[in-house]
């Protein structure tokens, strides 16, 4: 089956209801995407599918076919993305840094629908990415860093 | 005193004494076994570091090369998890060094002790026991670049000076850049340790300043940081186990047929049987390997497992829990006592008692265990995000039969470690099944189920605590009993009675200034797998004691802070001996005394930032408490604001921290935000029970962890300046932990007069 992933077409031959997950990090060998609980309840492997964030580890890769998947290798490509991850790191935001392609997946798609989040905004956003080094106060600080940084630059 | 009365299964090449150092070194363990002590009477004592085995180098030709290109590389010899260490290690090797940070990068070190010293990232130890060695790695490289300048241009080296990535000689204003210099440099003597000059902490560019990003940040904001759960090749193949359910269970029978009929499936094999000692052992159960993890995961479900369950098939929490309450309420082993309790008793004005308990933890690492493995000419290969390298490939080794020479492992960044990453079953996995496939790579995941059934568990404790109390509030008579089952019983299963490293953790170390006192320690044995988890035993203890002490004030009328210091007595140094804790985290007694001064001083501090004694409306309140660990002092105020629900949210938490001098503050900072964070978690919903023998929490949805809705808004971290040198550092990693919890609870009764003494806390602060 086609999929873009990253702006790039790629051919995968794949079972339909295998997670999209394991078809990016173990047929494709792309492993910036993270596995984390397989139930959606941590967001380690989150993605973009057609900009919303999406848990991958749940996701059938036929219901992604066709749509237009971003992860955490391509989403520096974008503006958002880019501020994100700089922003990150000017923070020093993280620690083991395992669910923070997950983290910044879920703040990228929050600052394409909500440019200048509340902190509620960042809750409701966020609160589905588990960190177990608890970086939540320095994340909530990147996010609002970018999304300003973004605001400048536009 | 813990006796292993029976043979440990010592890996090839490693010697006995070696493999018992080790064990003491990780666990404390006080292993006096079939007649081989650790430490002849004879034997001088040694302390920190070099109590480790393989001790520490400081050679500079093995931790750091200088390219034609100029660019410094260094090696890192001990395991990231989050703890900042690749930036922390090289930060000190380059600020000796002059080096530029912007030209040094760093490489991580394979499991090699012999080469790189001790390489057990655990106990809070990393910058402790390799500040000095790292130091003295940089500055020989350093003095041996200027003498190669010097002979380049014919002049005594006292007239030429490294700064900053090159050699000066300032009375002919010439240069010669580290690049230049690199190979002549190499070829000269390597300083003796007499000979060295350390640098001032004047001249100090990186050491205890701020301003150095983190050596794998890009790659980790990017997704081009490689994790145990990473590595990956075009043939390899990926497998998950259905482990025994049951600690020291088996498989008794089992069909596979289905799951090796499903898509992607290429093979169902069934792992070696288990061992009487768990150790690092790999559990009992059917491995399943496929073209995929999704695949092998969705295959495993099609197995048909029948389990003998063994002898802890009936372990059950709640049963557990009333039994130990029921030790902690009768008299145990003695392991501390100074004047007469029982007459204090007698004599006191009223007592006051009270019963906590805390139940046992999982890690919940974001990274479940997991690793890679291939086998190539007779040479295996593994990918691990392991804390205890050495101990990795020893046991790899043993579980191949192979030569340890013929065992690489290549250490990964891990996904987060918290202690759990010190015991590589995993990693044995990943070889014992490549070896099945003829060396083909292998991948092994954990699921979140995998990971939270079969955890080594932090402890699971009853603590018991009784004060006899004047008519001035003063305490004159104490008695605690902790009662837990011992994480030596994964080497011992027979062991029961908490090892030294146990009762030095908060328990026997307690440093108040109480005329009578007794503490004892029931019984306990274990039924599953218990091991270090971040903060150890501190965690039990800080919260009976730091809890006890809040109740004991509020019993007084008297002021949290006020009554705390009173305890603590006047500034005092304690040698560790005289409190009967012979462990001392492997440290001397001399060089690390308790220091109630340090104790007071971060209390008074974090009472001052936080605004203690501030009013607050109903359902809001602030507690504290204070702690010592890992030679380092931590003192903590929570602010709670509580909802008609008893829903909890901690607007604000303040930490004041004491570790000696600080090497890299801004990851010092980030360690404790993220322990007062752990701590949050665990004390609000962390708990693992078991049934039948079986945990009972399969994924995040039954074992909570704190999320971003709920973790504090603001962390302030207030770090006590230390600027002498000389003074020996604390740890980092783990100290900021065990105060969490207790000043949290103390928050709630501030808040709602509730005192929660079994955590987790839940749904507690609720008002009836």
């Amino acid at each position: 089956m086609e999929l873009q992933i990253n702006d790039q077409s790629v051919t995968v031959v794949a079972e339909a209801d295998l997670p999209l997950l394991w078809v990016l990090r173990d047929l494709l060998g792309m492993t910036g995407t993270k596995f984390g609980c397989g139930m959606a309840l941590c967001g380690a492997c989150t993605v973009l599918v057609d900009g919303q964030a999406v848990r991958s580890c749940v996701l059938p890769v036929a219901q992604a076919a066709g749509k237009k998947i971003t992860t955490i290798e391509g989403v520096g490509s974008t503006p958002v993305g880019a501020a994100l991850q700089g922003a990150w790191q000017e923070i020093n935001v993280v620690q083991c840094g395992y669910c923070q392609a997950g983290q910044i997946m879920s703040a990228a798609a929050l600052l394409q629908v909500k440019p200048q989040p509340s902190d509620a905004d960042i809750d409701a956003a966020m609160s589905g990415n588990i960190c177990r080094c608890g970086t939540y106060t320095r994340i909530r600080t990147a996010i609002k860093q970018a999304a300003t940084h973004v605001e400048q630059t536009k | 005193m813990s006796a292993v009365p029976d043979t440990f299964s010592v890996p090839k090449g490693v010697t006995r004494r070696e493999f018992l150092q080790r064990l003491q070194a990780m666990g404390g363990l006080l292993l006096v076994a079939d007649g081989l002590q650790i430490a002849k009477a004879a034997d001088a004592p040694k302390y920190g570091a070099e109590g480790m085995p393989h001790g520490t180098v400081d050679n500079p030709l093995v931790f750091l090369t200088i390219g034609d290109d100029g660019w410094v590389t260094i090696i890192v010899h001990r395991s990231e998890m989050g703890q900042g260490v690749r930036t922390g290690m090289p930060l000190i090797v380059a600020d000796e060094l002059e080096a530029d940070w912007a030209k040094v990068r760093v490489e991580q070190a394979p499991a090699d002790e012999d080469k790189y010293g001790n390489q057990d990232t655990d106990g809070s130890r990393s910058t402790r026991h390799f500040l000095d060695p790292m130091r003295r790695c940089g500055a020989a490289a350093r003095m041996m670049l200027e003498q190669a300048a010097a002979l380049s241009w014919n002049v005594p080296v006292s007239e030429v000076r490294a700064l900053n990535h090159e050699v000066q000689h300032q009375k002919t204003a010439r240069k010669l850049s580290y690049a230049t210099l690199a190979k002549r440099a190499a070829k000269l003597p390597v300083p003796t340790p007499s000979a060295l000059r350390l640098k001032t902490s004047g001249e100090f560019r990186y050491v205890g300043k701020g301003g150095v990003p983190l050596i794998d940040g890009h790659d980790i904001v990017t997704g081009k940081a490689q994790y145990g759960i990473d590595p990956w090749f075009k043939d390899m193949c990926f497998a998950v186990i259905a482990r025994s359910p049951v600690l020291g269970g088996s498989v008794r029978e089992f069909n596979g047929e289905a799951a090796a009929a499903a898509p992607g499936v290429q093979k169902v094999l069934k792992m070696p049987a288990p061992v009487a000692k768990a150790t690092f052992h790999p559990l009992a159960g059917i491995a399943v390997i496929a073209n995929s993890t999704g695949a092998a995961i969705a295959a495993r479900k099609l197995l048909k497992i029948q389990w003998d369950d063994g002898a802890n098939g009936s372990y059950d929490s709640d049963a557990y829990r009333a039994a130990l309450q029921e030790s902690s309420r009768k008299p145990g082993k003695v392991v501390r006592e100074s004047g007469n309790v029982d007459t204090a008793f007698k004599a006191a004005a009223r007592t006051v008692e009270a019963e906590y308990y805390i139940p046992h933890i999982a890690h919940a690492t974001m990274e479940p265990p997991c690793a890679a493995a291939r086998i190539i000419a007779g040479k295996c290969e593994v990918w691990a995000p392991t804390q205890a390298p050495q101990v990795t490939r020893e046991d790899v080794a043993k579980h191949l039969g192979f030569p340890m020479e013929n065992v690489t492992i290549h250490v990964t960044l891990l996904g987060g470690g918290f202690g759990r990453k010190s015991k590589p079953d995993f990693a044995i996995e990943a070889a014992i099944l490549s070896q099945a496939m003829d060396g083909r790579p292998v991948k092994v995941t954990w699921t979140r189920e995998d990971d939270l059934h079969h955890d080594f568990l932090g402890t699971v404790s009853a603590e018991y605590l009784r004060a006899g109390v004047g008519v001035d509030g003063k305490v004159s008579a104490w008695l605690h009993r902790s009662v837990a089952p011992s994480l030596a019983t994964i080497f011992a299963p027979s062991t029961n009675h908490e090892v030294g490293a146990e009762l030095g953790m908060g328990f026997i170390n307690m440093p108040y200034d109480i005329p009578n006192l007794r503490l004892e320690n029931p019984e306990a044995s274990a039924h599953c797998r218990i091991g270090w988890f971040r903060s150890v035993s501190n965690i039990p203890h800080a919260f009976a004691v730091q809890s006890f002490v809040a109740e004991l004030a509020a019993n007084a009328n008297k002021d949290h802070r006020d009554y705390l210091l009173e305890l603590i007595g006047p500034a005092r140094k304690i040698d560790p001996n005289s409190l009967h804790d012979d462990w001392n985290h492997g440290e001397s007694p001399q060089r690390y005394p308790v220091d109630t001064g340090r104790l007071r001083r971060v209390l008074e501090t974090v009472t001052q930032e936080a605004s203690w004694g501030k009013k607050f409306a109903r359902g809001h309140g602030q507690g504290l408490a204070v702690h010592y660990s890992f030679l380092s002092y931590v003192a903590a105020v929570v602010e709670v604001d509580i909802d008609d629900e008893g829903r909890i949210m901690v607007p604000r938490v303040d930490v004041a921290f004491d570790c000696g001098p600080q090497v890299n503050p801004e990851r010092i900072r980030s360690q404790l935000e993220g322990a007062v964070i752990m701590g949050i978690s665990l004390a609000m919903f962390g708990e693992i029970t078991f049934k039948n023998g079986r945990s009972q929490q399969d994924n995040f949805h039954q074992y909570r962890v704190t999320r971003m809705s709920e973790a504090p808004r603001e962390i302030r971290v207030h770090l006590i300046p230390q600027s002498d040198w000389s003074m020996p550092l604390g740890g980092v990693g783990e100290p900021g932990v065990p105060p969490i919890a207790p000043a949290l609870c103390n928050a709630v009764f501030a808040a709602t007069g509730k005192r929660i003494r079994r955590l987790p806390i839940r749904d507690q602060a609720k008002r009836s």
